[in-house]
Order: structure tokens, then C-alpha cells, then sequence
């Protein structure tokens, strides 16, 4: 219909986004360790007390600090005679579910935050990072231990004492995205077909920092885990007989000069284990991420 | 003699996948005192050229063949201590954008004496004399002062000009410049152009220009050097090759130049350049020439002499020197550049005016400092008035900085006026309300210079299309799918790019996409800020050309801005001319070109390099200095500062006036011509 050029074909296959990421993300290997400690961690945690069943409710004091290789107790036992593969296992779950959580709820709610912030603007901008300034300027553990002491902590508890302050560190970030983000041409070009702010920020600046934001929450959940293991080994963690690494460690340094060195190694090899699987992957993301990488 | 010659030079680059084979054994020659262009697109290998020569190859580039001898001595076998040497002291280079060539934290003085004290061991107050010495010999004014200010305080032209002067301080015995003007305005071009041009006389040494403007290379160099897809194509001396250009695809590239259009069209190379990690048989052109037979495409084609041309020049030159084409069906017949304008279109004079603006000014408030003090206002346009017709184009050209770009965003409603009106189809834009606001954009699309930026990367194409379909609520989804498939086909893509991200496509197919995404809601206007600014030469036909079509086509109008004045004379029917805000000249586009009015339009006209070696420029209106800052602009005239002409009258303001070639002068060049 028209008297321009053929039509210009091109060979390449179409390839989807997605796969390239995943070949750039596979190229690193130390992001392929981490994802298999993770995977590994999450199956022990998860799936081990499938196999491996223990009494983790009751105590029993017949059975109070037995070496690692005693029959039955693969690690031994604790102060209280619980199994401690089995307890590391419990442990396991609380942190891991609520490290998640915690990072996730973190990271969306920074997100959105952030993005509405930056892209606003002006006054909206102003009073709202504001808020951000004056939360941060609070330490974060302070007010932890606060919160902790006022309220009963539970798993839920936990996960939402940690959101609500893990989150302004994503807002700062995805805000500085925002702001760069918003000045971009196709924004420009967007607001010449006559589209909204609402639309801007939903469909071109969120999903241009999800990159940042991903490669971000994932160590935001390497921090919810510590937090966990700190707010846990001041003893304001999940209470007993519920268990989280943190809470073991705390209990572990109280023995070490018993040489009950079984009750320190193992949770505390695991948090950092778990720790920097996630950094792990956060680089590999930063690398999928790299749109630089990408174009050519 | 010769200064420098690759001999089979090869050049390869290590991607994350593959190999790319940049340069398939080169052969060039410079000699002493001569410049030697390089004229290619963009991916044809003449920066990695002067790149394997310099040694600045990108991570993964190494030189894998053949030699670069300087001097006799083969740079590849010397000694790395030697080789530094050498490359640091007797070559200098000039790098594209002068933004980036020079540290920000670093004073000009410090800079630009870097390498004498880095290979002479000079003291601080020597290195700072030598340093003012060599700026005023690349005509930087004040060099006593200049030393000590930053990169960000000087214009571009200034800060090309200390990145020339930093080549030089050694005295290089060849300046190697790559695209030195192409981020730069025609008439800081010129002058830059001309300041290479002595200092090569006045340091005797040879310069290897690397441009994709045939216009420059014509202007400026001795011989030249045609590249295409990591091969030298045809060499010969510049007024030999524009006379009579041999290989295909020079002929091609000068037929694809706004200047040779013959009757409203284009010529333009169908397809894309090769890609160069992937092996390659035959001549690498034979896919996107006319002439190309199955020959082409299984012999490996080599640079041959031009017998009846080496016959005639054996007198008087070496054969190094004479015409030399890789290409087995040679251009016989003559090639006719330039003089042939572009066809006048034949615009119905009652079409209705679809735009109509009047004393638009746009005014932003000059670095605050938050708490509402402000330095001054920034005068970015300044009382402008045109009209535009249906089916029309209007071309605003102007250099940068003049607010061109300004009036484009403010018509397609991107910012709103300080004051003045924009009336579309009979409404004011400027006070509407919010919902009429959202369907004026309807009436108006804007297309950008680079599609790339304009298009969200995390968006498929098919995305990026319906966009402003969704946003303007047009029909239900299968609707939506029909349009898009629809806009394809009018540019001239295949369905397969609705699946595909912007990144994989060329720069030519980006803006193929702009254009169909503006396209998308049938606006009456489409404002086009800078189209082609980013394409080669080729590519940049095939652009041209769809947009045309698609005018008689649909019926559109265009606002083109851009600041080539070959590209903006070919496709405008009117032009209009911008300095700092004002509007100094419009009328239609053959007069405004070859009949200028306004000492500011001739002296842009006479900055453009012409591609034709015949033509030198005339010193006569070439003006000087730099543009004067929107901050407190000149009163009256604004042009007044930098004009030849100016008087005392021109302190008041001049009217714009006139009948259809309108201009605001007191002292106007040329009568308007009687219709």
C-alpha cells in the first residue's frame, strides 16, 4: 500500500528477554553457588524434617549437651536436650521465611514509595522523603529492641517490625531511579500521546528500576535474616520453644567456654552461609541487570 | 614519501559471542604534509582504523595482521617503551566529543601541558608557558586566562580547540582526527576545520581526517579513503573520486546526499551493512547494490589501480597516489552531485492552516538556587510567530542552543508557554483544560532524534505501538493488533519486530518505529525534532524518503526541525530560521537556501561544507565567535554581536517583515525576489 522500501526482514530469532538474562545470569559462577547453597539450605530446612524426625516441643533433661555423634544425635544435643540437626532445621524455616518476607514486603513498599516520590516531585517529593530522612535517623536496632519488648514477638510480628523499617532503603534508591527515569525520552514521549502520571510511574518507571530494586531485595533479605539473628540473640526473637539461628547462636556463646562448641559452629556457619548465598545472587542479578552488557 | 602505511592491516574484536572481524586488511597511506580522509558509515571500520594505530583499541580489540609501519619501522614489533614513545610524541589525536576527551577536574593549563611533563620532565612554570603558547596558537582568545579555567566553563568549539592544542604541544608528526566536528555547530565546524587545516601547513605534518560527512572530506582533504563493512573500497585524490567515483558504493553514498535528490526523491541503499562477525564471500556491498551480479557475490573482490587513470597521472605521481577500486563493475558514466535541487512541491495555496502560532515565548528560570533567588531568565524563545498548512512541511533550522528544539516540545504541548499562543485546528492549546488536553495530542505527535531513548527497553514493540492507542482509549484489543500490523506495513517492517525489544534493531529501524508509533493516532501534525540527525548517510535516505510518502500519503504536516540545512531544504517546503530565540528568516524553501535575506542565514549557508571540491568556501560572510548566552541576550537585534553588517540601528529590534519570504533585518541581503 505504500511505495516505500520492501518490507526489512531479519533472521535472528526472536529471543525473550527472560533467556538472555538467564544465559548472562548462568556466565557467573559465584551466582550459581549461591543459588545452590540457597536451594540447598531451603531443602535442608524444609524438607529435612521429612526424614529426620525429632521432638522439638519437649525437652529432656536426661539428654542435656551430648556430643556431636552420639547415637541419634547426628550434632548432639543442647542445654535442654533438644537435637540440634533437627533444631538447626526449625531454625532454618523461621529465618528463611522470615528473612524473605520481611525483604520482600520491604522492597515493594520501598518501591512504590520511592517511585511516587521521585517522579511527583516538588512538594509530594519533599514531604515524603522527609519522612524517609526523619525514619532513618533512628537506629534501626533501637528501635527494634523497642518494638520487640512492647509487643509479643511471633513470626508475623517479626516479619512486619522488620519490613516497616527495612523499607527506606529501597525508597532512597528507587526514588534516585525516579528521578534520573523520569527525564528519559520515552516518559517524554508517553506524556506527548497525552498519558498520565499514574501511567509513567506503573509502566515506565517501576519496571526500568526493577533491576536496581531486584538486585536490591535481595540483599534486603540478606539483612532481614540478620536482623532476625540479632533481634533473636538479644532475646527478643521468636520465644521458645520456636527456634531461629540467631537465637541458637545467642544460646551456643553462652556455652562456648564448655567447649559445647556444636551449639556455636553450626548456626553460626549457616547465617553466613545464607547471607552470602543471597549477595551471591544479588551480583548475578546486577549483572543480568546491566543493560550494557545486553546491547550488542 | 610516505609517513604511514598499513599494509594488510586486520583487526578483531572479541564479543561475549563470537568474533567481529572490524578490519580486513587495510591499506592506506599518508605522507607527509598531506591530509588523508576516511569516509564511512558508522560500523564500516575507519575509527578502529586510527584506533589500531594509536593503540586504543576497545577491551577484546587486537591487531591480528599485517603492519603499520610509521616511519619505515613496523609500530607492531617495536619495543613497548619505544612504541609509547612513538605514539606519544609523534602522533596526536582529537577525539569526537570534546565533553569527554578532557578531565572536569583539571585545569586547562594542567591538561594541556600533561604530555610535556609526562615525556620531558618539564617544570610546572615551564609546562604552564608552553601551554599558553600552544593555545594561542590554535586561536583560543585569552590563553593567559584560559589555562586556569575548567573544561565545563569553556563552548564546545573552545574545548575542541584545547583538545587539538593538547595533540599538538608535542608536535606530532601526524594529527590523527576523528569526527573532530561532528558534535559540534557548521559554523564552530568551520572554523575548527580551518584551524586544522593551518596548523597542518604551519607543523607540516600529516593528518588523517576521519569523518562520515562527504562534505567535509571534499572541503579539506588531499586524498581520500572510502570504507565500507572493514575495508578500504577506493581510494583516491578527493577532486579524482568526486569527479568520477568508481566503486558502486560511493556512488551510491553520494546519491543518497540531500543535495543530488532528483525529482523530490532520494536514492536510497536498500538493507543494512553486513554483519562482520559472521564470514564473508565475495564484494561485501554486492547484497544492497544495483549492480551486483553472481560474481560479486563468490569472487573476493581486491583494490585494483584504474589503468587509464594511473596512465595519466604517472607522470606526475608515484603510483601510491593513484585511483584505486575494489569493485568489478566499476561506475562508467558521470555522477552529478550538488546543483540539482530538490523539486518544489506544489503545495494548494488555500489548504487550511492547521497550526498557527503567535508571539510564542518560553521562558525558564536561569540555575536557582532554591530559595526563588535566580541569576536571570533564560530567554529561550523569544516572540515567535509562524503558520503551518495541511500537507506541509515547515523546516526550522538553527544551530544549538536556539530554541528550535524549545518550539517543537512546546507545540506538541510537552511544556507550556510563558506566554503567546499555539492554536491547532482552531484552538488555543494553552488554555485548555485537562481532558481537552488529552485528545489535543491527537492532533500532534512528536518524533525524536533518537528512537532508541524514546522507546522504554523493557517494552516489546508491540507494547511500545499500542501505547498511545491504550492511552487515548482507541478501539478494544483486536482493533488495537489490526492498527499496529497496519502501521508496519506503511514503514516498511516486518511483523516479526512486534515480538522483539528496541535493542534489537538499527537506527534506521528505530526511527522507522518512531515514526509508526506517532503515526498511531493519525494526527494531522507530526513535529519531527531532529529525525535523522543520528543515521548515516544511507539510512537517512530510506527515512527521508518513508516520510514523504507517507505525507502525500495520509496528508500530514510536518514541523521538521534539524540543524543540517541539506537535509531540512530537502524535505521543507518552508523554512524558517532560528537564532537565540528569534526567528530571523522564513519563506519558502528554495528562496530561503539559495536567496538568503538574513546575514545570519548566509553565514550558516556558507559554513556548510559542500560535498563538491570544486566550490571553496568564501571567507566573505563567515562569522566568528560563539553564541552569546539566552541569559541576557543582546538587545534588539540578537544577531547584532556576530553580525558583518551591524550598525546602531540594529540595537532596536527589527520587525520581521515582508510578503511570503519574510526576514528580520535592517540591513536585509537580497530584495525579495517577485513570485
Amino acid at each position: 500500500m505504500t511505495t516505500t522500501t520492501s518490507v526489512q526482514e531479519d533472521e535472528a530469532p526472536v529471543r525473550a528477554m527472560w533467556r538472555q538474562g538467564l544465559e548472562v545470569f548462568c556466565e557467573n559462577r559465584l551466582a550459581l553457588v549461591g543459588v545452590a547453597i540457597f536451594a540447598l539450605l531451603a531443602a535442608f530446612s524444609f524438607l529435612g524434617p521429612i526424614f529426620y524426625h525429632t521432638d522439638q516441643v519437649h525437652t529432656d533433661l536426661a539428654k542435656v549437651f551430648l556430643s556431636p555423634g552420639t547415637a541419634g544425635h547426628p550434632l548432639g544435643t543442647d542445654g535442654v536436650g533438644y537435637d540440634q540437626l533437627g533444631r538447626l532445621m526449625v531454625g532454618g524455616q523461621t529465618s528463611i521465611v522470615v528473612g524473605l518476607a520481611a525483604g520482600l514486603l520491604a522492597t515493594v513498599v520501598g518501591t512504590v514509595w520511592g517511585a511516587i516520590a521521585g517522579f511527583a516531585g516538588g512538594w509530594a517529593d519533599a514531604v515524603m522523603m522527609r519522612v524517609v530522612d526523619a525514619m532513618m535517623s533512628i537506629p534501626a536496632l533501637f528501635l527494634f529492641m523497642l518494638m520487640a519488648s512492647i509487643v509479643t514477638p511471633t513470626v508475623p510480628m517479626l516479619i512486619v517490625i522488620i519490613g516497616a523499617f527495612a523499607w527506606l532503603g529501597p525508597a532512597r534508591l528507587v526514588r534516585g531511579e525516579a528521578l534520573t527515569l523520569r527525564t528519559r525520552e520515552y516518559v517524554m514521549a508517553m506524556r506527548g500521546m497525552g498519558g498520565t502520571g499514574g501511567r509513567a510511574v506503573r509502566r515506565h518507571i517501576i519496571p526500568n528500576a526493577i533491576g536496581t530494586v531486584t538486585v536490591n531485595a535481595t540483599f534486603q533479605i540478606a539483612d532481614a535474616i540478620l536482623y532476625v539473628a540479632y533481634l533473636s540473640f538479644l532475646g527478643l526473637g521468636v520465644p521458645p520453644p520456636a527456634a531461629n539461628w540467631g537465637g541458637m547462636l545467642s544460646d551456643g556463646l553462652s556455652d562456648t567456654f564448655s567447649g559445647h562448641w556444636w551449639l556455636l559452629y553450626p548456626p553460626g556457619i549457616a547465617i553466613i552461609l545464607i547471607v552470602l548465598a543471597f549477595n551471591f545472587i544479588g551480583d548475578g542479578l546486577r549483572d543480568v541487570f546491566e543493560v550494557r552488557l545486553r546491547r550488542r | 614519501m610516505s609517513l604511514l602505511r598499513l599494509v594488510d592491516l586486520s583487526t578483531d574484536i572479541a564479543l561475549r559471542r563470537g568474533t567481529v572481524h572490524a578490519l580486513d586488511q587495510v591499506n592506506l597511506e599518508v605522507r607527509q604534509g598531506e591530509t588523508l580522509g576516511i569516509v564511512g558509515e558508522s560500523g564500516s571500520g575507519k575509527t578502529m582504523t586510527v584506533l589500531s594505530i594509536m593503540g586504543l583499541l576497545p577491551p577484546g580489540g587486537q591487531v591480528v595482521g599485517g603492519q603499520i609501519l610509521f616511519d619505515g619501522r613496523d609500530l607492531r614489533s617495536l619495543p613497548a617503551e619505544e612504541l609509547r614513545r612513538v605514539r606519544g610524541v609523534e602522533m596526536g589525536m582529537v577525539f569526537q566529543d570534546p565533553l569527554t576527551s578532557l578531565n572536569p577536574t583539571m585545569r586547562i593549563g594542567a591538561q594541556v601541558a600533561e604530555p610535556l611533563r609526562v615525556h620531558q620532565g618539564l617544570s610546572k612554570a615551564e609546562a604552564r608557558e608552553r601551554a599558553i603558547e600552544i593555545l594561542r596558537r590554535v586561536g583560543m582568545p585569552r590563553p593567559d586566562k584560559i589555562v586556569d579555567n575548567y573544561p565545563h566553563q569553556l563552548s564546545g568549539g573552545m574545548r575542541q580547540r584545547v583538545v587539538i592544542a593538547m595533540a599538538l604541544i608535542r608536535s606530532p608528526r601526524l594529527l590523527i582526527a576523528d569526527e573532530p566536528t561532528t558534535a559540534l555547530d557548521v559554523t564552530t565546524q568551520r572554523q575548527i576545520l580551518e584551524l586544522i587545516d593551518d596548523l597542518r601547513e604551519e607543523f607540516k605534518m600529516a593528518v588523517i581526517l576521519v569523518t562520515h560527512d562527504l562534505g567535509v572530506i571534499a572541503s579539506r582533504a588531499d586524498r581520500v579513503a572510502v570504507m565500507y563493512a572493514g575495508r578500504v573500497v577506493e581510494t583516491a585524490t578527493t577532486a579524482e573520486l568526486f569527479r568520477s567515483p568508481r566503486h558502486r558504493y560511493t556512488q551510491a553514498l553520494m546519491n543518497a546526499l540531500p543535495e543530488s535528490a532528483t525529482d523530490g526523491r532520494l536514492y536510497s541503499i536498500p538493507g543494512l551493512p553486513p554483519d562482520l562477525s559472521r564470514p564473508l564471500t565475495g564484494c561485501r556491498f554486492a547484497p544492497r547494490c544495483r549492480f551486483a551480479t553472481d560474481e560479486c557475490r563468490t569472487t573476493d573482490v581486491r583494490l585494483i589501480t584504474d589503468v587509464a587513470a594511473a596512465a595519466e597521472a604517472r607522470s606526475t605521481v608515484d603510483a601510491a597516489q593513484a585511483h584505486q577500486f575494489a569493485c568489478l563493475h566499476p561506475v562508467t558514466e558521470a555522477v552529478a552531485i550538488a546543483g540539482s535541487a530538490a523539486a518544489p512541491r506544489a503545495v494548494t495555496g488555500k489548504a487550511d492552516t492547521i497550526l498557527s502560532v503567535r508571539e510564542l515565548v518560553k521562558e525558564y528560570e536561569a540555575g536557582g538556587d532554591g530559595f526563588g533567588r535566580s541569576p536571570g531568565r533564560v530567554s529561550a524563545v523569544a516572540g515567535v510567530s509562524f503558520d503551518v498548512k495541511a500537507g506541509e512541511t515547515l523546516g526550522i533550522v538553527g544551530e544549538s542552543g536556539c530554541g528550535k528544539s524549545t518550539v517543537g516540545r512546546l507545540v506538541a504541548g510537552l511544556e507550556t508557554p510563558t506566554g503567546g499562543q499555539i492554536v491547532i485546528d482552531g484552538t488555543d492549546i494553552a488554555g485548555l483544560d485537562r481532558r481537552a488536553r488529552h485528545s489535543m495530542h491527537r492532533q500532534v505527535q512528536l518524533m525524536f532524534q533518537d528512537s532508541y531513548a524514546a522507546m522504554n527497553p523493557r517494552m516489546r514493540i508491540d507494547a511500545i505501538l499500542a501505547e498511545p492507542l491504550e492511552i487515548q482509549q482507541v478501539g478494544d484489543s483486536a482493533a488495537r493488533r489490526n492498527r499496529i500490523s497496519q502501521l508496519l506495513d506503511q514503514v516498511g517492517l516486518s511483523r516479526r519486530a512486534l515480538e522483539r525489544y528496541p535493542h534489537e534493531f538499527s537506527g534506521g529501524q528505530l526511527q522507522r518505529i518512531g515514526l509508526a508509533r506517532s503515526l498511531a493516532l493519525e494526527p494531522r501534525l507530526i513535529v519531527a525534532d531532529e529525525p535523522v540527525s543520528a543515521l548515516d548517510v544511507s539510512i537517512q535516505a530510506q527515512v527521508l524518503n518513508l516520510m514523504r510518502d507517507l505525507q502525500t500519503e495520509l496528508g500530514l504536516s510536518y514541523v521538521f526541525i534539524s540543524h543540517d540545512l541539506s537535509v531540512v531544504d530537502y524535505m521543507a517546503d518552508r523554512i524558517g530560521v532560528m537564532y537565540l530565540g528569534k526567528l530571523v528568516e522564513v519563506g519558502p524553501a528554495r528562496e530561503v537556501v539559495r536567496a538568503a535575506r538574513h546575514p545570519y542565514t548566509q553565514a550558516l549557508i556558507d559554513a556548510v561544507p559542500s560535498p563538491d571540491p570544486s566550490h571553496s568556501p568564501g571567507p566573505s560572510t563567515a562569522i566568528r565567535g560563539e553564541l552569546p548566552s539566552a541569559v541576557n541576550p543582546p538587545t534588539g537585534c540578537r544577531f547584532r554581536t556576530r553580525c558583518p553588517l551591524a550598525q546602531d540601528i540594529c540595537a532596536t529590534e527589527p520587525p520581521l517583515q515582508g510578503g511570503a519570504h519574510q526576514v528580520a533585518c535592517h540591513f536585509p541581503l537580497r530584495q525579495e525576489s517577485v513570485a
